[in-house]
């Protein structure tokens, strides 16, 4: 890209476009040349800022808590979770068994029976307000285990993450005396235990969503953190030991899937919840099935972030990228197809590759890193092969010259043009910092392709025409419409899927309704 | 039931045989064909089945096929956008209008529902009740949103808003035991909530759905939002809930012994499920009164969606 095409104000500089060879998906393999925007004779380059770790404390080994107490595992095995951006072994995690989740769902339903469900909910709200408390309290050891643990940027997990997690208990402790308020006409009751299984992507936050309506609704958990991130989780048990609250209201069971499915499954466990891939998602419905739980399900995602040319051009670049670099794009709400109208597509993906040449991917301790480590190395290879196929099915790659970590599992911003809609690109959830570009002419254009995918969990919309924003908005078929924003989350705001991409809501009073049993 | 003649003067309907100019008058009897598109097809599949009658005799009901399945599943699919187009009050006055035309055909519901065992009271009571739970359903399409959705407070500069919007195209397992009430109860329902329905009547009771057919071909409901097939459910079940063009499945009436089947073949392309509440019977009371008048019908086949604006110049 020539620098006379750079938006008015910005720097010149070359961004030289490479081409990826379709077996090297390996960020490693590619090295950034001097020429790049964030190079160290660069007036963009930043000092490094590393926040420290010394508030974190992480032990050798974590066991399960399961009735307020930590548990070993009954089977005595362990797995390690991994720094991701530095591949270092962080801590031994017990690896729950059957009978692991046998004995915790008892506790819980122990807990419902003689403690939980005979409480005043006025005293159940107290509990989660001190919950919130004491998680705003201890916010910055919870971004840095976080950070830690997930590779994403200590920016985010200190300004997202966990203040959102406190949000969302001290958001639902005021619904629990209020709970007739939610379910006009009918009788709130609570379902008893419910088990929920969340994914590595936000740890604490999802954790935060799940546990907040299921306590305020009267409900007692048992919880599966990720197997690659089950630290803040861990963390969590800790803040429930200080709250003093009630033992077996919430258990924590670290392990593989299967020791999920057998959480989900249990006739006690009477009301389940999932975020994660629609496949795995789809595996547990099966497996519930005719057993009269309660389910919802939050899966993956494909969202369209539609730009017109209309719209506020280096804004709606700022959106874009936050919609896709966001948490390095494992993101099940990720702007992942970028519809631009055709009109504006050339300079409005010159203004793009411009913006992510300015993209700082590294240490997700810097406090100035956008773009953090993946999670794993299984979600690295499952970038690459998603990324290769683009290659072989013929779209155009770019990605910007930067320096990454020669340590740790780091993948370069990927746009891809020249995109059709039947490339595996445009139809799978890649999970990762990647981009593909369609282009459209007609509004009706820009529906019909944003809406041609199986998923349906959200969509952006940039344009200076309000009437344009409110009809696409409900032409698409979304959960989530982000109007010249993305990606932005609150708990008085609902999220969840149309479609494959799951159904029931988190957040908000409709949050609740999956928590309760009406009559 | 003996005294057929004064029954027919009462009905108003040609049902018996009488006497004309010395010959005795043949009854014209009724076809009972499926509702697929607006129109009344028999079976692509040339079947029919018996259906024995609480007063004698038999009568003979098309038994839906795979493919009739398929083709209610098109017609529904290209109904459903239309419908959840129209305004909320215009669904309203829609449904209020087969209310309408429903007291006027109550002797044949009633006539149906007897046909199938009920006592006269019974069916009496049965007919009111439903025609009086589609006026329920009637007033609620231009009150879902407010009910149900809102604006959310969040805690940054953004204007942020939450409604209710229809699945799309379900296909309901109509309740066995409560062949009018229970039927106008899961469908009205899925309905005013914008949806459109591929209905399985009650196999053993499936007049009043005939009936209901009928109704609604003369209603200002389009043709395509309703499709009502009658058939042997066990046949059709397995088909109906891979269906990867369904979005939801009502099993209310779904057997029990078929349950988990169709959970697990909705499960396939994540279809929203409706099932009938833990410890709720199939029978022919589970929709009388106050147990019928549930919003949970309707929102079981809602999406909520919540769409974010930024406030500022």
């Amino acid at each position: 890209m020539p620098s006379d095409q750079s938006p008015k104000g910005a720097a010149p500089r070359r961004t030289p476009t490479r081409a990826v060879s379709v077996t090297t998906p390996a960020p490693a393999a590619i090295v950034a040349p001097a020429s790049s925007g964030l190079a160290g004779n660069s007036p963009w380059a930043y000092a490094p800022a590393p926040e420290s770790r010394e508030i974190v404390t992480i032990r050798q080994r974590y066991g399960l808590f399961i009735d307020g107490k930590e548990r070993a595992p009954s089977g005595g095995e362990v797995t390690i979770t991994y720094n991701p951006a530095t591949e270092e072994p962080l801590a031994e995690i017990a690896k729950g068994t059957p009978a692991d989740a046998d004995r915790a769902i008892e506790a819980a339903d122990r807990a419902y029976r003689k403690v939980w469900s005979k409480l005043h909910p006025r005293e159940r709200a107290k509990y989660l307000y001190r919950i919130s408390r004491i998680l705003q309290e201890r916010s910055r050891e919870f971004a840095v285990t976080e950070t830690m643990d997930s590779g994403k940027p200590i920016r985010e997990s200190r300004d997202v993450d966990v203040p959102l997690a406190a949000a969302h208990f001290w958001y639902y402790a005021g619904w629990a005396d209020k709970l007739e308020y939610a379910v006009p006409g009918r009788r709130p009751e609570a379902h008893g235990v419910v088990g929920q299984v969340i994914p590595w992507n936000f740890p604490l936050l999802m954790l935060a969503w799940k546990i907040a309506p299921a306590l305020a609704a009267g409900n007692t958990v048992v919880l599966k953190p990720a197997s690659t991130t089950p630290l803040t989780a861990l963390l969590f048990a800790d803040v429930c030991r200080q709250a003093e609250l009630p033992d077996g209201v919430v258990n924590i069971i670290t392990g593989p899937g299967s020791t999920g499915m057998s959480i989900v499954t249990d006739p006690r466990v009477a009301k389940v919840a999932f975020t994660g891939s629609t496949s795995v998602g789809v595996t547990i419905a099966k497996g519930i099935a005719g057993q009269g739980k309660g389910l919802t399900l939050e899966l993956g995602g494909k969202a369209a972030n539609i730009v017109f040319e209309d719209a506020a051009l280096d804004q709606a670049v700022e959106g874009v990228v936050n919609g896709i670099f966001f948490n390095q794009g494992e993101v099940c709400c990720a702007g992942s197809r970028l519809l631009v109208q055709e009109s504006i597509a050339e300079e409005f993906l010159a203004r793009l590759r411009d913006r992510m040449s300015m993209l700082r991917i590294g240490d997700p301790m810097d406090k100035n890193t956008d773009v953090g480590a993946i999670n794993s190395k299984a979600q690295m290879e499952s970038i690459g092969e998603l990324v290769a196929s683009g290659v072989a099915e013929g779209a155009q790659i770019w990605q910007p010259a930067c320096d990454l970590p020669t340590r740790g599992w780091f993948y370069r911003p990927t746009l891809f043009t020249n995109v059709a809609q039947s490339h595996r690109i445009a139809r799978e959830e890649i999970f990762g910092p990647v981009l593909a570009t369609i282009t459209f002419r007609t509004v009706d254009e820009a529906i019909e392709k944003a809406n041609n995918t199986a998923y349906g969990l959200s969509a952006g919309i940039w344009t200076e025409k309000g009437s344009r924003i409110l009809q696409v908005a409900s032409a698409l078929k979304a959960g989530v419409v982000w109007a010249n924003t993305f990606n932005r989350f609150d708990p008085t705001a609902p999220f969840g899927g149309y479609k494959e991409s799951g159904y029931g809501r988190e957040g908000g009073m409709q949050g609740l309704h999956a928590y309760l049993r009406s009559s | 039931m003996g005294k057929k003649s004064k029954r027919t003067e009462k009905l108003n309907l040609p049902l018996t045989i009488e006497s004309s100019e010395g010959s005795e008058r043949l009854e014209v009897r009724r076809t009972a064909k499926l509702y697929i598109g607006g129109a009344f097809p028999r079976s692509e599949s040339g079947r029919s089945q018996e259906v024995q009658l609480a007063k004698g005799g038999v009568a003979n009901i098309a038994r839906g096929s795979r493919k009739d399945l398929r083709e209610a599943v098109r017609v529904a699919r290209i109904a459903a956008e239309p419908w959840a187009a129209r305004t909320a009050m215009v669904r309203g006055q829609i449904l209020y209008r087969v209310a309408e035309l429903m007291e006027g055909r109550a002797a044949q519901f009633r006539d149906d529902l007897i046909s199938h065992g009920a006592s006269k009271s019974d069916a009496a009571a049965e007919v009111s009740a439903a025609i009086d739970r589609m006026v329920w359903y009637a007033g609620w399409p231009d009150k879902l949103a407010a009910v149900l959705g809102g604006t959310n407070p969040v805690a940054s500069s953004h204007f942020v808003f939450t409604l209710p919007e229809p699945t799309g195209v379900i296909a309901s397992i109509a309740p066995e035991a409560s062949p009018l009430l229970g039927l106008v109860s899961r469908l009205g329902g899925i309905l005013a909530g914008g949806n459109v329905a591929i209905v399985l009547a009650s196999e053993s009771a499936p007049l009043p759905a005939v009936t209901l057919a009928e109704t609604l071909a003369v209603s200002d409901v389009p043709a395509g939002v309703v499709n009502i097939i009658t058939a042997r459910r066990a046949e059709l079940l397995p088909h109906l809930v891979r269906h990867a063009d369904i979005d939801g499945f009502d099993l209310w009436g779904c057997p029990d012994a078929l349950l988990v089947e169709a959970e697990q073949g909705a499960a396939e392309h994540v279809a929203r499920v409706a099932r009938r509440p833990h410890g709720v019977k199939d029978r022919a009371d589970a929709f009388d009164g106050e147990r019928g008048e549930r919003i949970d019908g309707i929102t079981a086949f809602l999406e909520m969606k919540t769409v974010w604006h930024p406030i500022g110049s």
